[in-house]
């Protein structure tokens, strides 16, 4: 069987300059803080954000835009991180602002082989800017399109060897559609258990999109 | 009584019994506070559940349940709790009865701006744009005018949260149906005059021949 489980160091080695990478969590809720810590601390830079927020300048994703590791985020707010605003001001990095439901789908369809998908968000905003419009039954829609990722960095609650994941209460968020949208998927646990002590009738992700798995201290 | 009472007030007051409601954050969240005795109504949070409960008592709480503010919560028996995915196929799905949320701008045609002052401040949409076009029902719930100048405009100025979806703004002053054939003052706050209403409101209303008064004691 392959041994998914590996130390921090390893798998943030996997994180390549440039590289698109999409991080679970809901201002840092649900946030895998430990692979965070460690891509603060391995420097790596130009990397492409697709996550809800930017968390805040202390915690979640926050302490990767403090660090300037990123030259593009896309993610539906950023009210929480004034060092978003200030870099976003001075042209040190690119924002796009995406309605929280569309980024979600964007994540989805890209998960799931979707070529994107018609939604009433944004019709009459900027949003709709440079977009392609269909009317459906006289409503107006936007085609918006799928986002997928080199990586992605979640956390789960209770993990097995297989990868298979159970997410505690509000920290699913986006976290399993992460999974299903990145080449490469690091899920960070707070517990790791043996395969068959998940029922299956439990899991919400399958172990089938994860590659490596860290942590497990808790 | 404090002005953001009288609206949290009023808009509990306007919910159904069964309501699935989605609050926004800061005045909106009051609401769930004056829900009438014995009506049942369920919160959703869009972060990931049904469900939503008053915030825990210092010392308790839990940092796994959180609401959309990002600040810790509690879920009531017969909650749920899901992915963003589905989160949002239940707001845009048109499961959502009512959203209740705060406003920079509202115009005549019930469009509204809340989500970027450009040059000044660009937090974000967040999930507002989804859950204005997605909820069956989309309650502006602020004061009336921000220090003296109207809120309540002809055409809003900033960037557009969502075009035409707004149905009722309830302010400390006034509550105002969007109508096809413009802005409808139904109801006079507990201190107001249609005269204040109209001064500090720049969209010209419509005043309702069934005009009554809200908030008294």
């Amino acid at each position: 069987m392959i041994n998914k489980i590996v130390s921090i160091e390893e798998a943030v080695d996997k994180v390549k300059e440039g590289m698109t990478i999409m991080v679970g969590g809901f201002l840092a809720n649900g946030t895998p803080e430990d692979l965070i810590d460690a891509l603060v601390k391995s420097n790596v830079k130009n990397l492409t954000l697709i996550c809800n927020d930017t968390g805040f300048p202390e915690k979640g994703v926050g302490k990767m835009v403090v660090n300037k590791q990123f030259k593009k985020m896309i993610v539906s707010h950023v009210g929480t991180n004034p060092e978003t605003a200030n870099q976003m001001n001075s042209g040190e990095t690119e924002v796009i602002l995406t309605p929280q439901g569309t980024l979600a789908e964007k994540v989805r369809c890209g998960g799931y082989g979707l070529g994107g998908f018609l939604t009433p968000t944004g019709v009459g905003t900027e949003v709709e800017n440079g977009k392609e419009k269909k009317v459906i039954d006289g409503k107006e829609y936007l085609l918006e399109l799928p986002l997928r990722a080199d990586v992605a960095i979640i956390k789960a609650s209770i993990v097995d060897k297989k990868g298979n994941m159970i997410f505690s209460k509000t920290t699913k968020n986006f976290n399993p559609i992460m999974a299903m949208a990145a080449d490469l998927v690091i899920v960070q646990a707070d517990k790791i258990v043996e395969i068959g002590e998940i029922d299956p009738d439990q899991v919400m992700s399958s172990g089938i999109f994860v590659d490596y798995i860290v942590g497990g201290g808790k | 009584m404090d002005s953001k009472i009288v609206i949290a007030k009023r808009v509990a007051e306007l919910l159904h019994d069964g309501d699935v409601v989605n609050l926004g954050i800061g005045l909106p969240t009051m609401v769930a506070n004056y829900i009438p005795e014995g009506m049942d109504v369920t919160f959703q949070s869009e972060n990931g559940f049904l469900g939503l409960g008053p915030a825990p008592e210092k010392g308790n709480e839990d940092w796994e349940l959180v609401n959309a503010g990002g600040m810790p919560s509690s879920i009531q028996p017969g909650g749920m709790y899901f992915d963003s995915a589905t989160s949002f196929g239940i707001i845009r799905g048109g499961h959502v009865d009512a959203t209740v949320l705060g406003a920079m701008e509202v115009d005549e045609k019930g469009s509204l701006a809340n989500w970027k002052i450009p040059g000044k401040m660009v937090p974000g949409m967040g999930g507002a744009m989804d859950l204005v076009v997605g909820a069956n029902v989309v309650i502006v719930a602020m004061v009336h005018t921000q220090k003296g100048a109207p809120k309540i405009l002809k055409q809003c100025t900033l960037p557009l949260t969502a075009k035409e979806q707004v149905n009722l703004i309830v302010t400390e002053m006034a509550v105002i149906r969007v109508t096809q054939n413009g802005l409808v003052l139904e109801e006079l706050g507990p201190e107001a005059t249609v005269e204040e209403v109209q001064a500090a409101t720049e969209a010209e209303l419509i005043i309702s021949p069934n005009l009554k008064r809200f908030g008294l004691e």
